[in-house]
């Protein structure tokens, strides 16, 4: 199968959805779902309002500073258990625990700790974050060859330059499938950190729009933030197997 | 009990030591967290009043038609798609990207469109964990060894009794992993659901009590659903470790 037919298929059934869209907005009505082009339009026509900006901005400042915390203490956290044998053994089951938890039920705890502004959805979303960078980079450090620290203790290293020089460019390709995972989950966490209890970001636009029924603003918020996340994503995959690719 | 275990026991033990001490000298303010004790006593309480009776029924219901029908509809989907190897290639960049986008962004608009009933938090549910069933079909139905439907044929099987009988015991360990995986995110998505908006459940509780500031019954609950949720993953993994066993026992 040639690549171009199946660039074809996938539009294909992008335009399937489309149609499906259209079908839920007769079957549903004007007021719960908009029409695919109508939705459309306003979105062209929207997306410079100073109140989208708004919104976006804070949305993107909080999944920042949630990104840097969840990829420092995940670094820290999965660099430790990874090169310690018995912080890992014993962490582990722990960290897989934590990550398979329902983290919502947590968020008022958030909430309480951190307060309403955007420090508490910072937080929450860091706090989605941290667990997969930190089992994916445990999971990379301990892969390694033996032989490599073997080689690192030869030459005499310190431990910051066997981290440095050593164990992160043996363990980048697995190390950054975590980062990207971290960016997925941290992504959700602040989202659903604005769809309760908030005023600002795409996710309190979201929760807005279907209050005061909006149904135009509400799919525009969908599809705008669908279409970042699966662009980011795409990069961050190219980048993965180029990585991978190398080793 | 194994040395790391213990180790892990301790360090769990001081972790909710500590947390109880640094409530109980006011280290930490009571009303941002109640000491570890406070928290079961109110959840024994609240348990024993038969009060939560209704939300825990509601919740783990639904929890379990969003598995159930997941799981199932996962199943069947991911078998039509196999068998249709053009749409399986159409298919595969959705799959790629769909647990990369905010699926659950779509929950409000569900609401939208079916008002505030639990049909959203099913419908949102399913939309989370079928697609895991559905890549796991496919990847147990990928790696079946060729050879054995060589040995189908040898053995004159019937399609039924080589689906049973050879196809389905070798791709049963992906089939777990959907399985395992259905579970966590149909739990998760549930209880997000009813959490930002739903007009009832253990998720719409803990909201309300966040709402009330009545921490004792706030903390009761994440409590009791961090302990479902802990008990049904520690249940899957027991699972998992058994087939693993199994598996490797079987081959000499």
């Amino acid at each position: 199968m040639t690549a171009t037919r199946r660039a074809a298929d996938t539009l294909l059934l992008l335009l399937a959805l489309v149609v499906f869209w259209e079908i839920l907005h007769r079957v549903a009505g004007e007021t719960a779902m908009p029409a695919p082009m109508p939705t459309f339009a306003y979105l062209l026509h929207n997306l410079t309002t100073p109140r989208f900006i708004a919104n976006l901005t804070t949305t993107g400042l909080e999944l920042g500073y949630a990104l840097l915390l969840a990829y420092g203490i995940g670094l820290a956290i999965g660099v430790w258990m990874g090169a310690h044998r018995l912080s890992g053994a014993v962490g582990e089951p722990i960290l897989v625990s934590l990550y398979s938890l329902p983290k919502i039920t947590l968020y008022p705890v958030v909430l309480l700790i951190f307060g309403l502004g955007i420090s508490g959805k910072v937080a929450f979303g860091a706090l989605h974050g941290i667990l997969p960078v930190a089992l994916l980079t445990m999971g990379a450090i301990r892969a390694i060859p033996p032989v490599y620290l073997r080689a690192a203790r030869t030459l005499q290293l310190s431990p910051w330059q066997t981290i440095g020089t050593v164990l992160l460019p043996a363990a980048l390709p697995e190390v950054f499938t975590g980062l990207r995972l971290g960016f997925t989950v941290t992504l959700l966490g602040v989202l659903l950190g604005e769809m309760f209890a908030s005023k600002d970001g795409l996710g309190a636009m979201i929760m807005n729009a279907v209050q005061i029924v909006q149904g135009e603003e509400m799919m525009m918020v969908a599809i705008v933030l669908f279409a970042f996340a699966a662009l980011a994503n795409a990069l961050l995959l190219f980048i993965e197997h180029r990585l991978h690719r190398r080793m | 009990m194994s040395r790391i275990g213990l180790i892990r026991f301790v360090v769990i033990a001081a972790l909710i030591g500590a947390l109880e001490l640094a409530c109980r000298t006011g280290l930490i303010d009571h009303r941002v967290i109640i000491a570890p004790s406070e928290m079961a006593s109110a959840l024994w309480t609240l348990l024993a009043s038969g009060a939560l009776n209704a939300d825990i029924a509601l919740t783990l219901s639904m929890v379990g038609l969003v598995i159930a029908l997941s799981i199932v509809l996962g199943f069947a989907a991911g078998i039509a798609i196999h068998a249709l190897p053009r749409l399986r290639a159409a298919l595969d960049p959705f799959f790629a990207t769909y647990y990369a986008v905010p699926i659950f962004i779509f929950y409000p608009v569900l609401i939208a469109i079916f008002g505030l009933s639990i049909m959203p938090i099913v419908l949102i549910g399913v939309a989370t964990a079928i697609v895991a069933m559905i890549i796991a079909t496919l990847n147990g139905l990928d790696r079946v060894p060729r050879v054995l439907g060589k040995v189908a044929r040898v053995h004159r099987l019937g399609p039924l009794a080589t689906a049973l009988q050879l196809q389905l015991p070798a791709a049963a360990p992906y089939l777990f992993t959907g399985v395992k995986l259905s579970v966590s995110y149909g739990f998760i998505a549930v209880i997000a659901a009813e959490f930002i908006l739903s007009p009832a459940g253990l998720g719409r509780e803990i909201a309300d009590a966040y709402a009330d500031f009545n921490n004792r019954r706030m903390y009761a609950l994440i409590l009791f659903l961090l302990v479902v949720a802990t008990a049904v993953n520690a249940v899957l993994h027991a699972l998992d470790m058994r087939f693993a066993a199994r598996r490797s026992g079987g081959r000499v």
